[in-house]
């Protein structure tokens, strides 16, 4: 380096006519550039990568050709499309709601229990330090019809017909949807609890010198307070019941998505238009759908965060 | 002086090492990782590299999800394997992706081959040139628990024969609770195992039909036959009510515990059934028709030349893959992974149709039908949702029959642009 500079100085070079100021933001550029030019190379590139793949016909073994916009008229003839579309929202509508108000719910008693109240938590989270597949395997014995399925041999000692569970088109998402709410629990009551400590004693202290009931406290006071706290977790969670795949993947391996597509996510077709059908092209359609689906989300809800 | 001496001999001794080196050529195979075939194909190569010395061949493995995207990606790249394993299936997506190519017919004349292997190793013939060959095949038979037969007071040495028997057989071995739950089921229904491909080539045959014609490019089974045979394979669990879909989550499962009295399944699920020992399990051939038509599912991993391989390696791919569809290397295959031998008389020896476990396969492969699959799980897919329709959806099995025909051609159709 200082050969360099020596050699650049002794010649009147361009680095020996920048200022100081100049220097250092060269400098920090590029320090700057490493994670940049990694981030573009990874992140960026790929993704431009799928809007063009999204216009051809690739299959990995043919070469890809140009299709125009083939690959989404074909996506949007496709009725398996339309029933994914909506299993996805499905989970979402569903999955987020239930799981916020739950884990609320067990935050907010959990913030008054002093008894245990490290060991409660620590209960609480571990759900969410297990392997979605591991935990999809079990879940999918619990499921089974008797002689072997733990719910159906409780549900039939009482005298209550046994449920088909995975096997119903009507019951399988909500089965499947389970264990992805109860796993995810742990992580959103520790993000509650912190945001419910996070609110000033003091205002808590007011309402009550003023006679305010539990009831209105939490309303006027507790859940406005809360909003940072609850548009994270509705932005995090709903990004995550949106991207749902291992849980449906693995709790029906040889029907994925199954009974009759009644479970199947729309990143489970991704999955297996490009990695079974070997259909690229058509993949990386539905991907750029997907992409938008979540961009549009997100977007209005950290819209919804500004207004505060 | 004395330093130049070491140097030339340390040069010397670096020039013979590399031309040794030069002189053997070296190719790669690939196959998926499953712990007996590559034992069989280490002891096959240490095999062949003794009978010659000049070719050295390394064997490269990985998991069965990621076998075909990584054997396509890295022969399009210029890498990868000079004899690869693929699943006959696969052989139409291999040849337009220009990665293996047409076995030379001075070294593998076609009139030999279809005069030493059963009649499905044309499953890998394209106009007139065939693209691999097989060193084993698989087939299906129907298992039964003895133990199960000899309770439900059936003769464990007399199996179903026919299609009818099999049906009384599964009623006499079915077990319900109070309520009519099953907890013992007679028959497994598992469209996702074995049971499209019995429905596919055997059932909708015995029923007086055909799954397709043109090559297998035409849906035909959206007729009487393959309504019959739809109906027949529902009726199991919603008229007789013998099984149920879903039951202990698989077929193999549900024998495998002792829970069912009868599943059909292939070879490859011998190794694991061959681990039971709660009870005492026979094999027999699928059963027949009323008339005594019979019929098989068979398939097959066959061994090709990729289109990497050229000169000398080409001549060594070559006589490396004549070595593992040889006789010799059949048999070692049967011992170690238990796969039947592609080639008759290798097969069918006395000893061999003989065997207990064996021989129902073997059988089979005289009379088997090889579908050829374009996509071979969209198609599967498309079974198990004709099924469910009817057993979960309670849709009338001819609508059902229709949609399921009408989405196979879809996928054929789309698979030939």
């Amino acid at each position: 380096m200082s050969a360099v500079a020596y050699r650049e100085a002794a010649g009147g070079g361009l680095w020996s006519r920048m200022s100081l100021g100049q220097k250092q933001v060269l400098w920090a550029w590029s320090f700057l550039a490493v994670p940049l030019v990694f981030y573009v190379v990874i992140r960026f590139w790929p993704t431009f990568q799928a809007f063009y793949l999204s216009v051809t016909d690739w299959t990995i073994t043919k070469p890809a050709s140009f299709v125009g916009l083939e690959n989404y008229g074909r996506l949007i003839e496709d009725s398996l499309f339309w029933q994914v579309f909506r299993n996805t929202f499905l989970y979402l509508i569903l999955g987020t709601p239930i799981s916020l108000l739950i884990s609320f719910v067990v935050a907010y008693y959990l913030d008054r229990v002093r008894f245990m109240h490290s060991f409660i938590r620590a209960l609480y989270f571990l759900p969410f330090l297990t392997t979605a597949a591991a935990m999809a395997w079990v879940w999918r014995w619990f499921y089974q019809p008797v002689p072997i399925g733990v719910i159906n041999d409780l549900l039939s000692s009482f005298g209550i017909p046994q449920q088909p569970f995975l096997r119903s088109t009507s019951q399988a998402l909500p089965a499947v949807l389970a264990p992805a709410v109860w796993a995810g629990l742990g992580f959103q009551i520790i993000i509650f609890l912190a945001g419910l400590r996070a609110i000033p004693v003091t205002y808590y202290e007011a309402a009550r010198i003023d006679g305010l009931p539990e009831g209105a406290i939490l309303r006027k006071i507790t859940l406005p307070l809360l909003k940072p706290t609850l548009v994270f977790l509705v932005v995090f969670s709903s990004i995550g019941f949106l991207r749902i795949f291992d849980q449906v993947y693995n709790i029906n391996t040889n029907d994925p998505g199954g009974p009759l597509n009644s479970t199947k996510p729309l990143v489970l077709m991704i999955y297996q238009t490009a990695f079974s059908s070997y259909e690229m092209g058509y993949a990386a359609a539905q991907t750029v759908v997907l992409f938008l689906i979540l961009l549009v989300i997100s977007l209005v809800q950290l819209r919804l965060m500004r207004d505060r | 002086m004395r330093f130049g001496h070491m140097l030339a001999s340390v040069a010397l001794g670096f020039a013979t090492l590399a031309s040794t080196g030069a002189k053997a050529v070296e190719i790669e195979y690939w196959q998926y990782v499953f712990d007996t075939r590559v034992k069989a194909m280490n002891q096959l190569i240490a095999k062949f590299q003794e009978a010659n010395p000049d070719i050295k061949v390394k064997q490269t493995t990985f998991p069965y999800a990621d076998y075909q995207t990584k054997v396509a990606a890295s022969i399009l790249a210029g890498q990868g394997p000079d004899v690869v394993q693929l699943f006959y299936g696969w052989t139409d997506n291999f040849i337009s992706g220009k990665m293996i190519r047409p076995l030379r017919a001075e070294a593998f004349p076609s009139t030999e081959i279809e005069r030493d292997f059963f009649p499905i190793v044309s499953a890998m013939k394209r106009g007139n040139d065939y693209y691999g060959l097989p060193t084993a095949v698989r087939s299906l038979a129907l298992f039964y628990n003895k133990k199960a037969f000899k309770d439900a007071g059936l003769d464990p040495n007399n199996p179903p024969k026919t299609i009818d028997e099999l049906v009384t057989a599964a009623e006499k071995t079915v077990k319900r609770d109070g309520s009519g739950n099953i907890v013992s089921a007679g028959m497994t229904l598992d469209m996702g195992g074995q049971d499209h491909q019995w429905w596919r080539e055997v059932l909708i045959r015995q029923f007086g039909g055909v799954p397709y014609t043109e090559n297998d490019t035409k849906v035909a089974y959206n007729d009487e036959a393959g309504l019959k045979a739809l109906t027949f394979y529902t009726d199991l669990q919603k008229k007789h009510k013998v099984g149920q879909a879903g039951f202990m989550d698989e077929g193999q499962a549900a024998f495998r515990a002792g829970l069912a009295a009868m599943t059909i399944d292939g070879t490859f699920r011998l190794g694991s059934f061959g681990t039971i020992k709660a009870f005492e399990w026979g094999v027999t051939e699928l059963p027949a028709n009323a008339q005594g038509l019979r019929s098989n599912y068979a398939s097959y991993f066959a061994n090709a030349i990729t289109t990497k391989a050229e000169g000398e390696k080409l001549a060594a791919a070559e006589k490396f893959l004549k070595y593992v569809s040889s006789p010799e290397a059949m048999k070692v295959w049967m011992e170690v992974v238990g796969e039947l031998p592609a080639r008759r008389d290798v097969a069918l020896t006395p000893e061999n149709v003989a065997h207990p476990v064996y021989g129902p396969f073997l059988k089979g492969l005289e009379y088997a039908h090889t579908t050829l699959f374009k996509d071979e799980a969209a198609q599967r897919q498309v079974a198990i949702d004709m099924a469910n329709r009817v057993l979960i959806g309670g849709e009338d099995p001819k609508t059902s029959l229709a949609k399921a025909a009408e989405a196979e051609q879809a996928i054929i159709d789309r698979a030939k642009r």
